[in-house]
């Protein structure tokens, strides 16, 4: 079965991620596929390469970065909420002339679009929020 | 990739201001009324908030989101289902709610509702009928 | 449709579960999870409404029990205990996912 996962908070406030991640690695060890993972309102916030928790916390960020690189994940962070609470790519530098970029480079900033569209060609969308 | 029309049901149960959900919730419906699928909005719990008219936001510095409401018939979005049962617990009635219409093209661009008050059995049996049910 | 409705708020601190339990319809199934999970606990406000909703089986997510100190024992008779492999087993079985965020 294809499910799409939206991610509606951040990580470390809320357990949304978290529980997030556990569904989505498990729907993967029992062979389901997973169109996309949308990251959407303050949930951007999962995909800075910035994030520096204690050593002996859970790194939210490289959890989701190495699910990716193990079942080469669709990690989509959306533009517009990304824009708002300065989460920045390469492109969206130059476009905005930020000095700085600071998205991990497993997850990729899109347009709300890739939200519907996960939804369409889905079997399920699941949500986690707050 | 499948070309089926789904039934999309965005269900709003959050206050505007106080978040940011209610707003970039409406974000995604714009953006998704250029996908062709079968769009619904339901408002409840404090989502019926949402429409409430007379929205004034300069004293607190926000933007007021609420005119994009009135543009939803312009994007073929005109099912905006509303929980009476929300509304009396919250001492609202439809009076209190912005006047949302679209104009249907089948009928000479009459102008018609797109509010609909609903029970909460009728808002449930809504909720169930849909293909995908998007919150935030 | 038999859907799959989510509740992971405490039901003493926000609408999303006594909402849910006035939404959710026969042949459906609730899964409390995060905080939603102090709803399945017995001798509590929320109990009567986890035993009154007719014809609408409910789960709790063992991992968010276990991590609040709930033993299974607390949790109210015919509430049902799964662990992720089960809410991904769940989500596959009804025809959609609603989240009561």
């Amino acid at each position: 079965m294809k499910f799409a996962i939206q991610i509606n908070e951040g990580p470390y406030q809320h357990q949304a991620s978290d529980s997030a991640y556990l569904f989505t690695r498990t729907a993967l060890e029992k062979g389901h596929e997973i169109f996309r993972v949308f990251f959407y309102h303050d949930g951007v916030g999962n995909g800075t390469r910035l994030t520096t928790p204690p050593q002996d916390d859970r790194h939210i960020v490289n959890r989701w970065a190495e699910l990716a690189e193990k079942y080469g994940l669709d990690l989509v962070v959306c533009v517009a909420a990304a824009q708002r609470r300065g989460l920045v790519d390469d492109g969206e530098a130059e476009r905005n002339g930020k000095d700085a970029t600071n998205i991990h480079p497993k997850f990729r900033i899109s347009g709300l679009g890739q939200l519907i569209e996960a939804a369409v060609q889905s079997d399920r969308l699941v949500v986690f929020g707050d | 990739m499948s070309e089926e029309i789904k039934n999309f049901l965005y269900l709003n149960r959050r206050a505007p201001y106080g978040t940011i959900y209610a707003w970039e919730s409406l974000e995604v419906v714009l953006i998704g009324a250029a996908f062709d699928q079968k769009v619904s909005l339901a408002f409840v719990d404090d989502g019926v908030f949402q429409i409430v008219k007379g929205q004034k936001t300069e004293q607190i510095g926000m933007k007021n989101f609420s005119p994009t409401y009135s543009a939803l018939g312009d994007y073929d979005v005109n099912q905006l289902y509303v929980e009476r049962e929300s509304l009396e617990e919250r001492g609202l009635t439809v009076d209190d709610l912005m006047h949302l219409t679209w104009e249907d093209e089948d009928e000479d661009w009459a102008e018609k509702d797109s509010i609909r008050v609903v029970s909460r059995a009728e808002m449930a049996e809504i909720i169930t009928q849909q293909d995908v049910v998007f919150s935030f | 449709m038999s859907d799959l409705h989510t509740i992971n708020k405490s039901p003493f601190e926000k609408s999303s579960f006594d909402s849910c339990m006035e939404h959710v319809l026969e042949g459906s199934a609730v899964l409390l999870y995060e905080d939603g999970v102090y709803a399945a606990l017995k001798g509590t406000a929320a109990e009567g409404k986890v035993k009154s909703v007719q014809g609408v089986k409910v789960y709790a997510l063992g991992p968010d029990l276990n991590a609040r100190g709930l033993q299974e024992e607390r949790v109210i008779d015919g509430v049902e205990i799964v662990d992720y492999a089960g809410f991904v087993d769940l989500a596959a079985k009804h025809d959609k996912v609603v989240a009561w965020v």
